[in-house]
């Protein structure tokens, strides 16, 4: 584990991949409405780019990337983003996630749509959010963190 | 006992290798998905009640938004159970 983490070839391909996959995840999400993806397969897409970021330049590396605390916050925020969209329905008059209740835009279908991709970045939010803390929840203790830095 | 587990693992696969043949081809018209009524309606419909261009998606976050909303609801509520009974505590 420690000689792949000392890799010079791999702690470079991995810093230059994560931005990119990383881009993917939000392209995954975002297309959602208009081809294969959605919310679940873009947040472990993201969540795995963090993941895979931390299992190389350690855990301690990667909790300054995504801290225990932006983990639950943003964990809660996908699911209350998701909620409040179905409820924003029912006071404008809907049912709970009747998109086209929604008076934004004088084309209901075009709400739908838009509403639809809002509710897929809640998903993403939250998926990412929770693969990530199960990472480092269940991942063990890291014993000399400054061993690996020499 | 890994007798046991590989005996399990081998007649658990035969079975699902041997329920798998009677599975309708893939595309195949005649298959009961592709005759039943509401996939003609969600397939002509789909687009103008959604606005969305993705059948899949506007069956996931739309017609089933409940459900969706509820399978969110369950990685979230496993999300927290896993904080709460492993995350490590610095004092």
């Amino acid at each position: 584990m420690s000689r792949i983490q000392e890799s010079v070839i791999i702690r470079t391909v991995v810093r230059i991949m994560v931005p990119f996959i990383q881009l993917f995840a939000l392209y995954v999400i975002m297309h959602g409405a208009s081809g294969p993806g959605g919310g679940f397969q873009g947040g472990v897409i993201f969540g795995a780019a963090i993941i895979l970021y931390a299992m190389i330049y350690g855990i301690a590396e990667g909790k300054k990337k995504m801290s225990d605390a932006l983990d639950k916050i943003l964990a809660s925020t996908g699911l209350t983003i998701f909620a409040a969209t179905g409820l924003a329905c029912i006071v404008c008059g809907g049912m709970f996630l009747q998109y086209h209740a929604v008076p934004l835009l004088p084309d209901p279908a075009k709400v739908s749509r838009y509403l639809i991709d809002l509710v897929e970045i809640g998903i993403g939010i939250t998926v990412l959010a929770v693969m990530i803390s199960l990472f480092f929840d269940i991942s063990p203790p890291e014993s000399e963190p400054e061993e690996a830095e020499e | 006992m890994k007798t046991l587990a590989l005996f399990v693992v081998v007649i658990t696969g035969a079975m699902l290798i041997y329920a798998g043949q009677d599975l309708p081809a893939f595309g195949d018209i005649n298959s009961p998905s592709y005759q039943a009524p509401m996939t003609q309606y969600f397939i002509e419909n789909s687009r103008t009640e959604s606005g969305v261009t993705n059948i899949v998606t506007a069956l996931l976050a739309s017609y089933r938004g409940y459900d969706t909303l509820g399978e969110t609801a369950v990685i979230f509520t496993a999300g927290m159970a896993v904080i709460l009974l492993l995350r490590r505590r610095e004092r």
